[in-house]
């Protein structure tokens, strides 16, 4: 049997057990749903990461408890 | 100037344009392949945010059509990637149980289990040209492939099917 012949009874037998869909309308406008994805993923990319939170924190806590690092890093920035 | 080539700047308004043009269509390429209609819709949405995030990549003199469906079918194509580990039929799967007396119905359900089992490249090649009947030439166009790939991948498809009928103890005839 040639590989058509095999296709073809495989697409018979396929077609049997799954039918092809026949329903393929959109039944609403996406685009509300588009906006939301939008804003979400506008207000991520504007969001800070935690890292940078927590290294700002650790940033603030050895400018507090050593303040003669101030003048290092003002030498350094 | 051209709403391709505001599109491609930026301009919300065009990409707004080019959705509503051109939703229907995309969430009708990917239902056939998911088969599912609230996966598609979600699917449709996702499609177009990486058609947005990848507008400066686009060329406003191509094809937008066939890239929104390239991009469809990755997408597609990475949700069945995703599911094929929970291997659950969908409830709301088509089926033409009444087709043909002659299947029963456990070949039928077994035949079902054995497609939703092979790997997503091939299921996805296999649902667009031996279920959906789409053009080798679409498809190819779709998956980023060529068409003897196409083909090749159809026909692993239906040597796997076989294979796994086999194992489960159906037969069907000729290897």
């Amino acid at each position: 049997m040639s590989s058509e012949e095999n296709n073809k009874e495989m697409k018979n037998l396929l077609k049997q057990a799954i039918a092809p869909v026949k329903d393929t309308v959109l039944r609403r406008d996406l685009w509300p749903q588009m906006l939301r994805k939008l804003d979400e993923q506008s207000a991520a990319a504007i969001g800070v990461p935690w890292f940078d939170w927590a290294l700002a924190a650790i940033l603030g806590a050895v400018l507090v408890f050593f303040p003669g690092s101030i003048p290092a890093l003002l030498y350094h920035l | 100037m051209e709403l391709l080539e505001r599109f491609a700047a930026g301009d919300l308004e065009a990409f707004e344009a080019l959705f509503r043009q051109h939703q229907k269509e995309v969430y009708a390429w990917i239902v056939r392949i998911v088969r599912d209609t609230g996966i598609a819709e979600d699917l449709t949405v996702e499609t177009f945010w990486h058609i947005y995030k990848s507008r400066s990549r686009f060329d406003p003199t191509g094809n937008f059509r066939a890239w929104a469906r390239r991009i469809a079918t990755n997408a597609a194509l990475d949700h069945l990637r995703q599911s094929r580990r929970e291997i659950e039929l969908p409830n709301d799967l088509p089926s033409a149980a009444a087709a043909d007396p002659a299947i029963r119905r456990e070949t039928r359900e077994r035949l079902k289990l054995a497609f939703f089992q092979l790997p997503a490249k091939y299921r996805l090649v296999a649902t667009l040209a031996l279920i959906e009947e789409e053009p080798y030439n679409d498809i190819a166009e779709a998956a980023g492939i060529s068409v003897a790939l196409v083909k090749v991948r159809v026909f692993r498809a239906v040597r796997m099917l076989r294979r796994k009928l086999h194992t489960l103890g159906v037969g069907v005839s000729a290897k």
